[in-house]
């Protein structure tokens, strides 16, 4: 079954709280060559069927509309996965 | 409905019989938790509580709308992203953009909801020290010309119980400067920002003034015996502000 993944991440100028507790919690673990985090968020839209462009159309659609939140939240990716 | 006796002996203030009228709806989806509180703040403030549910399609001939506390749908996707395409929150945006200008107060996860739907802008992200904070809090009324701030003084300071983890306000700069320029930074932090919120601003309205959000919570400072201190009644002006813009005293 194809599934449609829609990437989305909060806008580069908003202060990701939960990136930087995150990067603060990695070298506690041994883990140093990183100096920044930012956690998004990865959805993924079964279809079944075939992704026409018109299915992919509507997937971009909510993935701006109702999967983010435009004054947060950029749409990084928008793609087709098949299995 | 009969109100619960209140606890301590306070008794109510007589209150103007031309309030009884008015209609002030209270909004529950599933996951709202502070229903009840707003439902009982409506009933001391001396009008009629109308329960309304996110399904319904028609907003019951009320007068008012709060949009009250909790974790609507799980707070899932984001804070308020997925109540704001209930039915009923469609009817509320055209009553509130329209030229009746229904008053809507949205509260917490209420406020969170009124800035999804886009009756208010900016949005609210994880408290910038990532944890759930309660405590009382103190905010100062910066504009006392809204639907529900009017009963209050211009610059007072009141004290409201304040409990959430997605409470810090963003918007660009753009936006906040376009809020101050237009008086409408209606609450802000004083003493302390609890949770990182940009300029301190704990509460805004739409251009209007018929629609209001805020983060604190008014509707549990309403009665002795409960509130902050366990003395503090500083939130009842929300919903005796309303009753004064119904009953066009204000």
């Amino acid at each position: 079954m194809p599934r449609i993944v829609v990437d989305v991440m909060l806008k580069p100028e908003i202060l990701d709280p939960q990136g930087k507790a995150i990067v603060g919690a990695l070298p506690r673990l041994g883990f140093t060559a990183f100096s920044a985090v930012r956690q998004g968020k990865r959805f993924e839209l079964t279809v079944d069927g075939e992704v026409t462009d018109e299915i992919l159309a509507q997937a971009r659609e909510a993935a701006e509309t109702m999967l983010s939140n435009p004054v947060i939240e950029d749409v990084v990716n928008v793609e087709v996965v098949a299995d | 409905m009969t109100e619960t006796p209140l606890i301590g002996g306070a008794t109510l203030a007589p209150v103007d019989s031309r309030l009884s009228g008015a209609r002030i709806g209270v909004v529950t989806f599933p996951g709202t938790l502070d229903d009840r509180d707003a439902i009982r703040a409506v009933r001391l403030s001396g009008a009629t509580a109308v329960e309304l549910w996110h399904a319904d399609t028609e907003l019951a001939a009320v007068d008012a709308v709060i949009i009250p506390g909790g974790f609507s749908y799980g707070d899932y996707l984001r804070a308020g992203a997925i109540s704001r395409f209930a039915p009923l929150m469609g009817k509320i945006v055209d009553a509130a953009n329209s030229d009746a200008k229904l008053p809507v107060l949205g509260i917490c996860n209420g406020f969170q909801i009124l800035t999804e739907a886009h009756l208010l802008p900016g949005s609210m992200i994880k408290n910038d020290h990532l944890k759930f904070l309660c405590r009382d809090q103190v905010l100062r009324v910066e504009n006392n010309t809204t639907a529900w701030t009017n009963a209050y003084a211009p610059g007072q300071d009141i004290t409201v119980p304040l409990k959430n983890q997605d409470g810090q306000y963003i918007a660009d700069e753009k936006t906040l400067d376009a809020l101050e320029a237009e008086n409408r930074v209606v609450f802000r932090y004083q003493g302390f920002n609890p949770n990182g919120s940009r300029r301190d601003i704990a509460g805004i309205s739409n251009a209007a003034g018929n629609v209001v959000g805020l983060m604190p919570h008014p509707e549990h400072a309403v009665e002795a015996g409960y509130g902050p201190g366990h003395t503090g009644t500083d939130g009842l002006g929300f919903f005796t502000s309303v009753l004064n813009t119904l009953l066009g005293d204000k």
